[in-house]
């Protein structure tokens, strides 16, 4: 799966699957022009440190073409690139203390997206391993393709269901509002008392939680 | 920016809704200073009940064990800061070398006692028993030494677990070995160097299998 929003910010799960093009890396910057950015982006993250969300999504912005050539550079094909980027954010995120503004700001994500690009070629080999498998499996059993499809759909509805149901009570409440019922984030922020950036970020965890469950990913 | 999908920004939004102010990490050295700073309590507790007579008679008489004391004194510095230095993104997997020659003096000069055909005054060689030991005081030193690093690690992001733990694995036994050194009644022999190595080896391994498990939460 594959964790996207809309451009309503709404979500169906289809959107869940879609994976957008990737865009070009890093072009050729002369040394000063690169230490300069980097020295930019360092002041965005330690200010992003002390609570500064204007800097927080600044530097974040200016980050994703750096997360991109980091994936790519680790041989991401093209079409995962995103996802990465994805989860390089997240964690990001969760490890934004760990930055030092004495030190370089574009070594810091590097190391992060070039991490979790490994992480994402790793999980990529192991389902296209399941996925092989699971077409000779098919080819073997071609004369009850039909009622086989049909009732390997109700066997995923069922574990996606049991899967939406153990996940903690907010991520579970963004998924049935913004995923199932299909509500627009503003319908869903009113609907449940929560702001739309709570909903968001809950979205995303279920989604994340939702593909290592199913992807088997640790 | 604009070229960028849409689900990026969106995250972008929804991490910067829930960004708080966070405490910065402090420097590797600081933290594998405070690692020390215990480990130099225990020494002085050492040194308090038995003295330094025992280990200075000995280093005086055969010189290459006190080699081998400032080797495992200099190994657990190294590997701490190390350790602490790879639970930063961006910090040179490169740095993980930096043990190795201290590593090298340890060994080498521990080495040494097996090859020489005299005792240190005032010692006797190794008993069948003692080995035992040794053994059992640097893994019994090497648990709690280990298991603070890793809680001082909690807030850190090791990007490369499984060395990471390593490293907290020869940091932890090199430490103990030195805190061994204090309170070390009998000459190098044969015998007792393999037990070294072999608590040496099982702490790493230990460390490897299960903080590499510990640290990878991020």
């Amino acid at each position: 799966m594959h964790a996207s929003l809309t451009a309503d910010g709404g979500l169906g799960l289809d959107g869940v699957f879609r994976r957008p093009d990737s865009r070009v890396a890093l072009s050729a910057t002369p040394a000063s022009a690169q230490q300069e950015a980097d020295q930019r982006r360092a002041a965005w993250m330690a200010a992003a440190q002390a609570g500064d969300r204007r800097a927080y999504e600044r530097v974040l912005a200016d980050s994703l073409a750096l997360i991109r050539a980091a994936a790519r550079r680790q041989g991401v094909p093209i079409d995962n690139v995103d996802d990465v980027v994805q989860e390089t954010l997240l964690t990001v995120h969760r490890v934004r203390h760990t930055y030092d503004p004495a030190r370089s700001y574009d070594a810091w994500i590097t190391a992060i997206a070039s991490r979790r690009a490994i992480d994402a070629l790793r999980s990529h080999g192991r389902r296209d391993r399941r996925e092989v498998h699971d077409e000779q499996v098919l080819d073997m059993q071609s004369d009850h393709a039909d009622a086989t499809l049909d009732t390997e759909r109700e066997q995923e509805a069922r574990r996606l269901r049991a899967a939406i149901a153990t996940l903690p009570p907010g991520q579970r409440e963004a998924v049935e509002q913004l995923a199932l019922r299909e509500r627009s984030l503003a319908e869903a922020a009113e609907h449940t008392g929560r702001n739309a950036g709570a909903l968001k970020v809950n979205l995303h965890r279920a989604l994340k939680a939702l593909r290592n469950r199913f992807h088997g990913e640790p | 920016m604009s070229s960028e999908p849409r689900n990026h920004h969106n995250l972008i939004d929804a991490l910067g809704a829930e960004l708080v102010p966070v405490r910065r990490l402090p420097p590797p050295w600081r933290r594998a200073a405070g690692w020390l700073l215990v480990v130099a309590a225990i020494a002085a507790l050492l040194f308090a009940h038995y003295g330094t007579g025992g280990m200075l008679r000995r280093w005086e008489g055969t010189p290459d064990l006190a080699w081998a004391g400032v080797g495992a004194v200099l190994t657990a510095i190294s590997a701490a800061w190390v350790a602490f230095a790879l639970g930063v993104p961006g910090r040179s997997v490169r740095w993980a070398w930096l043990p190795l020659p201290p590593a090298l003096l340890w060994i080498g000069a521990s080495g040494l006692g097996c090859l020489r055909d005299w005792i240190a005054p005032g010692t006797v060689v190794a008993g069948p028993h003692q080995p035992i030991g040794c053994l059992q005081f640097i893994i019994a030193f090497s648990v709690p030494l280990s298991a603070l690093m890793i809680w001082l690690l909690r807030r850190a992001c090791p990007l490369r677990p499984v060395l990471t733990a390593v490293l907290i694995g020869l940091a932890s036994a090199a430490a103990s070995a030195s805190l061994l050194e204090i309170c070390h009644e009998f000459d190098a022999a044969a015998s007792d160097l393999l037990m070294h190595a072999l608590a040496v080896v099982l702490v790493i391994g230990a460390n490897a299998a299960m903080g590499g498990r510990l640290l990878q939460s991020r």
